[in-house]
């Protein structure tokens, strides 16, 4: 009975921990290794070992430039805009009013739809000749004449950050709305006797109350649109030209369309060992900062 | 005076923002709902002149649309009863049972959820089509159940810490043994979890894209899949495409608002934790 009580939590635990080392762990090592050979699909009896000759070539790749600029502008400019777009709905629906129920229920509808219908929808309302934006534009006289978004370099990457800010926004929205919910009433009367007004309240009260939610949510949110690469590959497929392409994008489409899954693959390790090393400096922080 | 403030200051912005957040998905619903003529006429007509289920027709009888729905159905449900099988007992061990490298693993869990896709799916397509499962419902359930296993188990484990410990002490006095308690004492009790955690992995299944694309897309094709696949012919038929959408969203949608205070409950506990 003692020895049953000892392993049995490994037993609950064991089919997750298999299926998580086949299907996860088994295949990040599996890339870690094919990123260290030259691996062409087609040709998968011979896979010599290159060494780091992939990662090498990578920094002489002026397309492994250009897909992280793309990235660092697609991630913070998507993550910010959600971001303050979320907070703002937050703040609003953490207000009293009649139809507050129903406001905070329809406002998550974004985020419950597939990256490929958002992409979808997305092109068509950004459609040159019968996209609905362009006519609402250029009726309001904001655009002179109908843009193709989509279509031209300067104003694609714009066009697929709209779309995922759309997508994205309601996360922050509803985790920040249950964080406002856990700020006690107590400090903000305890505020407003001490003569704060509207903006001081804001600033010395919800900021840092929000903060751990706001830092947690900024982490998940960022992992989650550097890795993302559904909705530009619907909307774009990285183009035009290479003006929407993100790294986790050019690596699959060098490995996928390329067949190249060596190249592909250490551009994978890369982008995971940024993001690690991200992950790894918000850990030390946070544990830094619970300690002191 | 204080109810205009409220209406300008709260309830208009909110307004917007809802506006914001709902118009593309009404604007998918009317178009699949307007006759070719409508769609096909720029300057764009912002009131139908017309509504029509022709699209929606077309899009059961004419294209493969049916075995698609049919095979996300298939891939989703098997990927909601794969994984729950994985994550009760997984839960049931963190949150009754205190043993070395708990918290590591738990760890390790929310670790595996930060890796690309991308990093996963190549070496995957590789596995898959040695083991000859390449475009099979399997794979891609095997492949759903486990991408979404870190988050199940974290929520599923915040469910059995709700049932009382004692209940498991009592049972185990009368003599029952540990896995008679989750199946006799547990399982009864966590059903709603189950349901939450069931739709939530039914959702991002159904939703889901890069797997379904790479471990398979020729004899099994999800929705998401086929749909991209209409977009991909030389004229985009809009009409198609939106009735689609509209069909492949309605599911997600409704399951969404009816399990979203949970899932947000489950999301958000886990945020504050950290």
């Amino acid at each position: 009975m003692k020895v049953e009580g000892r392993a049995l939590p490994w037993l609950l635990l064991a089919p997750a921990l298999a299926a998580t080392v086949l299907l996860v762990l088994a295949p990040v090592m599996e890339t870690l290794w094919l990123s260290l050979h030259d691996v062409i699909l087609y040709r998968p009896r011979s896979r010599p070992f290159v060494g780091l000759a992939n990662y090498l070539a990578l920094l002489d790749d002026p397309a492994f430039w250009e897909s992280l600029g793309n990235s660092v502008i697609w991630v913070i400019a998507a993550v910010s805009l959600q971001f303050l777009l979320g907070l703002g709905a937050a703040l609003l629906l953490n207000r009293q009013f009649a139809w507050r129920g129903i406001a905070r229920a329809l406002v998550i509808v974004p985020w419950a739809l597939p990256s490929v219908i958002i992409g979808l929808v997305w092109t068509w309302m950004l459609d040159f000749n019968l996209g609905i934006l362009n006519q609402v534009g250029v009726r309001l006289g904001l655009l002179d004449a109908p843009v193709a978004w989509l279509a031209r370099p300067d104003t694609a990457m714009a066009a697929v950050i709209l779309a995922v800010v759309w997508q994205g926004f309601p996360f922050f929205t509803v985790t920040l709305l249950a964080g406002l919910q856990g700020i006690p009433r107590e400090h903000y009367e305890a505020a407003a006797i001490d003569g704060a007004g509207r903006f001081a309240s804001f600033r010395h009260v919800t900021l840092p109350g929000l903060a751990p939610v706001i830092a947690t949510a900024l982490l998940l949110r960022m992992i989650w649109v550097a890795n993302s690469l559904d909705l530009i590959l619907v909307m774009t497929g990285g183009g035009p030209g290479t003006a929407t392409q993100t790294l986790p994008l050019y690596a699959f489409l060098r490995a996928w369309s390329g067949a190249n899954y060596g190249y592909g693959s250490a551009l994978a390790v890369v982008l995971t060992l940024m993001l690690l090393s991200v992950v790894v400096t918000y850990a030390v922080r946070s544990a830094r900062e619970r300690s002191a | 005076m204080k109810r205009l403030r409220l209406l300008l200051g709260t309830e208009v912005p909110v307004a917007c923002i809802l506006a914001f957040a709902l118009f593309p998905w009404l604007w998918m619903m009317l178009s699949s709902f307007r006759p070719d003529e409508d769609l096909t006429r720029s300057p764009v007509r912002i009131i139908p002149g017309a509504l029509t289920l022709v699209h929606h027709i077309e899009l059961l009888q004419r294209t493969s649309f049916l075995d698609n729905l049919r095979d996300s159905f298939v891939v989703a449900t098997g990927a909601v009863m794969l994984g729950l099988l994985l994550a009760l007992p997984a839960a049931y061990a963190f949150s009754r049972f205190r043993f070395p490298g708990r918290r590591a693993l738990r760890v390790q869990f929310l670790v595996v959820n930060m890796f690309p896709v991308v990093l996963l799916v190549l070496p995957l397509f590789i596995v898959m089509r040695t083991l000859g499962l390449l475009d099979t419902y399997l794979a891609l359930i095997m492949g759903h159940a486990t991408f979404t296993l870190p988050f199940a188990i974290w929520l599923m484990t915040s469910y059995i810490d709700g049932i009382p410990g004692d209940l498991d002490e009592a049972a185990m006095i009368d003599g029952a043994t540990r896995m008679q308690v989750l199946r006799m004492v547990i399982l009864p009790l966590v059903v709603p979890g189950l349901v939450a955690v069931g739709i939530y992995l039914f959702i991002a299944s159904w939703n889901e894209y890069l797997f379904a694309l790479m471990l398979a897309g020729r004899n099994v094709r999800t929705v998401t899949v086929a749909l991209q696949m209409f977009i991909g012919e030389n004229e985009i038929h809009w009409g198609l495409l939106t009735a689609g959408g509209t069909v492949v969203a309605l599911p997600a949608t409704v399951l969404f608002l009816l399990v979203q205070r949970r899932l947000v409950g489950g999301l958000t506990g886990g945020a504050v934790k950290g």
